[in-house]
């Protein structure tokens, strides 16, 4: 910090009662104190900020030089992440009021006390800590999101390619006139299509999911009608693979939250669970709830995988890629899909996998952050 | 022109689609075309089969699973060309063919084409190779 200021007695004063002052709060990991650096004229301030420029300038405006005002100018022309509190007697207040428009963070009427100079520092570091996890937040944000875009553009570009390719085959006859020689081309085409369907419905989960609060509609929903809901969307499917679903609650389970997040867990799990079994299989949905909050596990005989598999398993756009799987659709998103919803309500999912063998899902999700949330509204 | 004895090409790519749109295209062309779905299967038909070429995906099993089969390729049949067709660049950014020498030397194929081509354009590549 750089105090610019005449008056020795002031930058001397500053500089006592900060350096042994710290600043915490508890979302900092630690405390700041303050390095005090002193200039007596403004053009003495801009040569040190243009040297090492601080996080925050105590300017007084009426300096014997350039004047307050025109350092503020310099600061915001050449160092906008400068914070400058604006040192001014009452009498000048409509000057302050100015220079806060003109871009200083706020202003500390003279004369002040040691408390008033502490609190205002206090305000600048919380600005400061802020300012600087919201930079971080926001570039990690980007990096995320651009990584994110990459991949689904090449998800949905690659159908794309595939279906045209097979149309192009139909339009150059390239297999004859007979249509029925095309058979392939068409239910490859339609696959594609079907998949390409699959991978949209879950980005719209996944803007769902990541939508704003209060968008939210939270209630008690009953477990056991998310469950069958589930199997029963799945049902065509798990007849025609010959795969019995069977749902176990000893007793009824109610879990406060979003409806439509339960569905996205329950039907992602579910479908998973038959999608990835053998002909033949079985699947067990067992719901239980206690003091704590709720247990559902998903358990299926299916073709299971590897440790290493299990590992990424949750992360976008991760497909297990190998001989059991490669006629299986999938858009890759289901699983990190339900790990979000499951973060949303502070719960946890973990997955227990043999190859051949099966998995077995297993998601807890707490009852009580939400509980006293009902007993309040 | 007609051929009696058929060239054959070996396909190999983990993307069910392209193979079958590639092979139908080869085949027309007057090719034989044998296909694998996975390295595996590339390593297994390259026991009792020489193709007169080789045509791999960079990524199946693993990233590098065209690198492998290249290498596995030269060694058991050093005269094949090999062509790898890959959409590597616009999955993942990273762009490497066989534009330098060093390149040249890790990367055990004759040809590094990005899966983008047009058809009649792999074609040319392919009949360039093989009259080589």
């Amino acid at each position: 910090m750089l105090v610019v200021d005449d008056e020795p007695g002031i930058c001397s004063g500053v500089k006592r009662i900060l350096e042994r002052f710290t600043v915490s709060y508890p979302f900092m990991d630690e405390d700041r104190g303050f390095d005090v650096y002193e200039s007596y004229t403004g053009e003495e301030a801009i040569g040190f900020i243009q040297q090492s420029p601080p996080d925050i300038v105590l300017l007084d405006n009426k300096l014997p030089g350039i004047q307050g005002t025109e350092v503020l100018d310099y600061i915001n022309k050449n160092n906008r992440d400068i914070i400058v509190m604006i040192i001014t007697s009452y009498a000048s207040l409509e000057l302050a009021v100015k220079a806060t428009n003109q871009g200083a963070y706020d202003f500390i009427p003279k004369p002040f006390t040691p408390q008033e100079l502490k609190s205002s520092m206090e305000n600048v570091t919380k600005n400061i800590f802020l300012r600087s996890m919201t930079k971080k937040l926001n570039k990690e944000g980007k990096e995320v999101r651009f990584q994110f875009l990459s991949v689904l553009s090449h998800e949905l570009k690659s159908p794309l390619n595939a279906v045209e390719g097979y149309l192009q085959i139909m339009q150059e006859r390239q297999a004859g006139n007979n249509l029925s020689d095309y058979d392939q081309v068409i239910d490859r085409s339609l696959q594609r299509i079907k998949g390409m369907r699959t991978l949209i419905m879950d980005l719209l989960d996944l803007t769902r999911i990541q939508s704003d609060e209060k968008d939210k509609q939270y209630k008690q929903v009953n477990l056991k009608e998310v469950a069958q809901g589930a199997i029963e969307s799945i049902n065509p499917y798990a007849i025609q693979k010959d795969v019995t679903v069977e749902l176990h609650m000893d007793k009824e389970v109610e879990v406060y939250g979003d409806p439509n997040d339960m569905e996205i867990v329950m039907n992602n799990l579910v479908s998973n669970a038959v999608k990835y079994n053998y002909h033949g299989g079985g699947v067990d949905i067992n719901i239980d709830g206690d003091m704590q909050g709720v247990h559902i596990q998903v358990r299926d005989t299916g073709i299971g995988m590897k440790k290493e598999d299990t590992a990424r398993l949750f992360k976008e756009f991760v497909r297990i890629k190998n001989d059991q799987t490669k006629n299986i659709t999938g858009s890759g998103l289901g699983l990190s899909i339900v790990k979000k919803v499951i973060d949303l309500y502070d719960g946890h999912i973990d997955v227990e996998s043999e190859p051949e063998k099966g998995s077995t899902f297993t998601v807890f999700l707490p009852i009580t952050k939400y509980k006293s949330e009902t007993t309040t509204s | 022109m007609v051929m009696s004895d058929k060239t054959t090409i070996l396909l190999a790519d983990d993307d069910v689609d392209y193979l079958f749109q590639m092979k139908l295209h080869l085949q027309q062309s007057g090719y034989k075309v044998i296909t694998a779905e996975s390295q595996r299967e590339a390593e297994e038909l390259l026991q009792s089969v020489q193709p007169d070429l080789a045509i791999f995906d960079l990524m199946m099993e693993t990233e590098d699973s065209g690198f492998i089969l290249c290498y596995k390729t030269r060694r058991k049949y050093p005269e094949v060309p090999i062509i790898i067709a890959t959409a590597v660049a616009s999955e993942t950014g990273v762009s490497f063919g066989l534009n330098t020498e060093e390149e040249q030397r890790w990367i055990k194929a004759d040809l590094y084409l990005e899966k983008g081509i047009r058809k009649e354009q792999m074609l040319t590549e392919i009949k360039k190779l093989l009259k080589a």
